[in-house]
């Protein structure tokens, strides 16, 4: 019974050897797989690529021709506003690939690693931000090739605008991702971000909802984000309601994230 | 190795659940390169013990130990890395992916391929994790635990759910394994495993270590061993009155002495009497443990 028998070895088996890992394991290949592995999940590449594309053609395309007053074309707020809805659905589902993750026993699994747990959250960040702006481009490209013509300054304004707001939505989908330890969050969550797109203006202009809803619709979360992607376009100067939306919003889930991270990755 | 603290050295841990004490003061101290099985009935406590021993669970009293430091300081140093018994994989990467994903989480690590090859899932290397089979994917666990090539391999009960032939192949490669001069302690409540696999078990009932030795020690501890021998007209009070022995039995010209020490019986018959055909043998480990894991506590 001896296990231990004297045989060639092929272990290093040196104390020399072990550091931890650089950046606390946050590395390129690991996001080039992360990413990968979304790209090959065929309902999220529906939910935020195929879909705002079609929303564009189904609704922006009969707009052609009509004009906002100042000249430019309806179909760029459109355009614009799915660009934001586009990018919100991407990053908030990759936010809340963590509750997957979790349900899983995956995150269990990484505690067993020296990936040190704000490692991975940055992971699912940058995730969550390169589909994010996969979104933007997605919903441009599609804009731009059915005829939207809007001033250079517009196109890159409003992506960037669009794209780096979405960063509140990357952190309400951790937010939920470590309030709901569930395997199928994106299911509540896909009609829940529609809701709440709506509400923001998204999908149609707010002024035809009645009084009351607008002024409600102004204190959540993707009205913010969507009246500062579309100020390029729109014109009027800074919207300071809208950027203290953006603030606020970003501020509760960002806190509130962190908050339900600390409790759940907390070392012994 | 210039180390000289031992492997794990656990204190007396104890961990409570509401009113269910799940590990009771236990104490366990391994050197490094030792293979010690830790075997006992399910709900003994070992999951438990093996929680607090990676740090994913605080112990309520104790200290854990691994090579001198906090479990946290040798699992950031890829010093400690675990099999566990379920869960933990994404069904969305396939083998490969997920090897070489983890790879990147450590400092320092083996090469993807040589991981692949010695958990025996090379073959299996594109597939997706959620198509494999249970047993693939306990090799693949295994495989991600070989990565930062760690001194201590802890295994939680790591062949549950798996077939025979499964669990033949997992433990060929574990034990493949295991001849670099790894510590490794692996829970388990199989015997057989325990009894073919391991050095040293260590039995723990209650969250208690009940009995700790080689595994000729433990067989030896609750049931002894059994000398037989061809010998007419034994005179049976002798036997009975030699050192260790228990029962003295004859069967036609057949004598069966239960003993605790076979050696002075053996020697007895040899030396002093005509016996011829002498047979030592143990009862096997499942006497052991059924009389140390079913005793009153």
């Amino acid at each position: 019974m001896t296990v231990t028998a004297s045989s060639a070895t092929t272990s290093t088996r040196e104390a020399g050897n072990r550091r931890p890992p650089a950046l606390g394991g946050f590395s390129a290949p690991v996001l080039g797989i992360e990413i990968r592995r979304v790209l090959r999940n065929r309902r999220t590449l529906m939910f935020i690529l195929v879909m705002p594309a079609v929303f564009f053609l189904l609704f922006g395309l009969p707009q052609r021709g009509q004009n906002l007053d100042n000249g430019l074309p309806v179909t760029g707020w459109i355009m614009i506003s799915l660009a934001v809805y586009a990018a919100m659905v991407a990053t908030t589902s990759a936010g809340a690939a963590v509750a997957t993750e979790r349900a899983l026993g995956w995150s269990r699994q990484l505690r067993l690693t020296p990936l040190r747990p704000a490692a991975y959250v940055a992971t699912k960040v940058a995730t969550a931000m390169v589909l994010g702006l996969l979104g933007v481009l997605v919903e441009f490209t599609v804009g731009a090739a059915s005829g939207v013509r809007m001033p250079a300054h517009v196109w890159v304004e409003s992506g960037l605008t669009a794209w780096i707001g979405s960063l509140v939505f990357a952190a309400l989908g951790l937010f939920v991702g470590y309030l709901a330890p569930a395997e199928n969050v994106m299911q509540f969550m896909g009609p829940a971000l529609a809701i709440l797109a709506m509400l923001g203006g998204l999908f149609v202009p707010l002024d035809i909802l009645p009084h009351a809803m607008q002024q409600i619709a102004k204190f959540t979360p993707v009205y913010g984000v969507g009246q500062l992607a579309r100020a390029p376009l729109a014109g009027g100067g800074v919207d300071w309601a809208a950027v203290g939306n953006v603030a606020a919003w970003t501020a509760f889930f960002g806190l509130g994230a962190a908050r339900l991270f600390r409790r759940d990755t907390t070392r012994v | 190795m210039t180390d000289t603290a031992p492997a794990v050295e656990l204190a007396g841990l104890t961990k409570t659940f509401g009113t269910v004490t799940a590990v009771d003061g236990l104490s366990l101290r391994i050197e490094p390169g030792e293979v010690v099985a830790f075997l006992g009935p399910n709900g003994a406590g070992k999951t438990t013990t093996v929680d607090m021993l990676l740090g994913l669970a605080r112990p309520d009293a104790g200290t854990v130990r691994v090579f001198g430091g906090t479990p946290g300081d040798a699992v950031r140093l890829g010093r400690i890395a675990a099999v566990m018994q379920t869960g933990g994989l994404l069904k969305d990467l396939t083998v490969a992916e997920t090897v070489r994903m983890t790879a990147h989480f450590y400092g320092h690590s083996r090469p993807v391929t040589e991981v692949l090859e010695r958990a025996g899932i090379a073959d299996i290397a594109d597939r997706p994790v959620g198509k494999c089979s249970g047993g693939q994917q306990q090799r693949l666990r295994f495989a991600l635990a070989l990565l930062p090539d760690p001194d201590l391999m802890v295994l939680d009960e790591p062949t549950t759910g798996m077939d025979v032939e499964g669990r033949r192949d997992f433990w060929q490669a574990i034990r493949a394994d295991a001849r670099s001069g790894r510590t490794v302690l692996f829970a388990t409540h199989y015997l057989d495993e325990a009894d073919a696999y391991a050095d040293r078990i260590v039995l723990v009932r209650q969250g208690r270590v009940v009995a700790d030795g080689t595994t000729a020690e433990i067989k030896n501890l609750a049931a002894g061993r059994v000398v037989r021998a061809t010998l007419p007209g034994a005179d049976q009070a002798v036997l009975a009155a030699l050192p260790g022995v228990q029962s003295v039995e004859v069967r036609g010209d057949a004598v069966l002495v239960h003993t605790e020490d076979s050696d002075v019986v053996a020697r007895h018959l040899l030396t002093r009497t005509d016996a011829r055909d002498l047979e030592i043998t143990s009862r096997n480990l499942e006497d052991a443990f059924l009389a140390l894991t079913t005793a009153a506590a």
